[in-house]
């Protein structure tokens, strides 16, 4: 019951940031929102029991994409020039998406049901028999590493052709200071 | 019926969340703030997951050695390697938003437009 009253407080305090975030047009503060609410998801992360992910959220979103908007903002300026106005077009999209998922996530099992697909396909496995396969405690490390390392290793290809893509966008910029609109010109 | 809510309140804040997540990405002209809304879009897909993974009473899949329940552990495997792809596209995107900003000297996509023009 306890797990379920602060998973309540959590989800409410996501939303609560996330419209924040909507309405702060400092991008300086929105940053800093982005790096409560990253925090907030870990602790819910934990709640629910996940609590590799948790660190690693903790970690790679308020502690690395911070870092990264507000090197990005440094170079771009830190306030938004329009002011945010109500767009009854966008909300009217919003509003039929999000009706449209709250229709599909009716047939949802519900929270914490041990006899849903995700518990009994394949977890199960994982739980009985890691001890004697892998041999490690932490059964989202040998699940990781070992019975999905094709993920994993799928994983660090994106990790690098994504490095490879930041340095080519940087790297030419650096070079040529004047950018793509002298490149035209010339 | 109380029950039942209580049941799927963590899909109905997904939902919600995904939804302010993409009405950032509409309204908002400035492309930083546009990434920020995808990587809350992109936070609700893994409270999704993560929520389905949960089983009552379970508690993290470490193995102790007492008999326990533990919650399943291929939801949180495969949001890690979500995580680490989501910084990665996050990182593409801000290289992007730097080089336009090389090129126009601005980072609203309004103004990016008319300079198109």
């Amino acid at each position: 019951m306890t797990v379920t009253v602060i998973n309540i407080i959590l989800l409410c305090l996501l939303v609560i940031t996330a419209l924040a975030i909507n309405k702060q047009r400092n991008l300086f503060a929105a940053t800093m929102l982005t790096g409560i609410y990253s925090l907030i998801c870990a602790s819910l992360f934990v709640c629910l029991d996940a609590v590799d992910v948790a660190f690693t959220e903790a970690a790679v979103g308020a502690g690395i994409a911070t870092i990264l908007f507000l090197g990005t903002l440094a170079l771009t300026g830190f306030e938004e020039k329009t002011r945010v106005k109500i767009s009854i077009p966008a909300l009217l999209l919003v509003s039929i998406t999000g009706g449209l998922l709250i229709y599909g996530i009716q047939d949802m099992p519900a929270f914490g049901d041990a006899n849903t697909p995700v518990q009994t396909y394949l977890s199960g496995k994982y739980i009985d028999e890691s001890a004697t396969e892998i041999g490690v405690p932490n059964l989202v490390t040998s699940v990781l590493a070992s019975y999905r390392g094709y993920d994993t290793f799928g994983e660090t290809t994106v990790i690098f052709t994504a490095g490879i893509g930041v340095l080519m966008l940087l790297g030419r910029g650096r070079k040529n200071r004047k950018g793509l609109l002298d490149e035209d010109d010339a | 019926m109380g029950i039942n809510i209580l049941g799927a309140f963590n899909y109905w804040v997904v939902v919600v969340l995904m939804m302010i997540g993409l009405y950032i990405v509409i309204t908002h002209n400035n492309l930083v703030k546009k990434l920020i809304g995808i990587n809350i879009f992109q936070t609700s897909i893994f409270i999704l997951f993560i929520s389905m993974g949960k089983i009552s009473g379970g508690t993290a899949p470490i193995i102790t050695g007492t008999n326990t329940v533990y919650s399943s552990p291929l939801p949180h495997v495969l949001i890690l390697t979500a995580i680490v792809v989501g910084i990665s596209t996050t990182a593409l995107g801000l290289a992007i938003v730097i080089r336009l900003y090389h090129a126009f000297g601005t980072v609203e996509d309004d103004e990016i437009q008319q300079e198109i023009e």
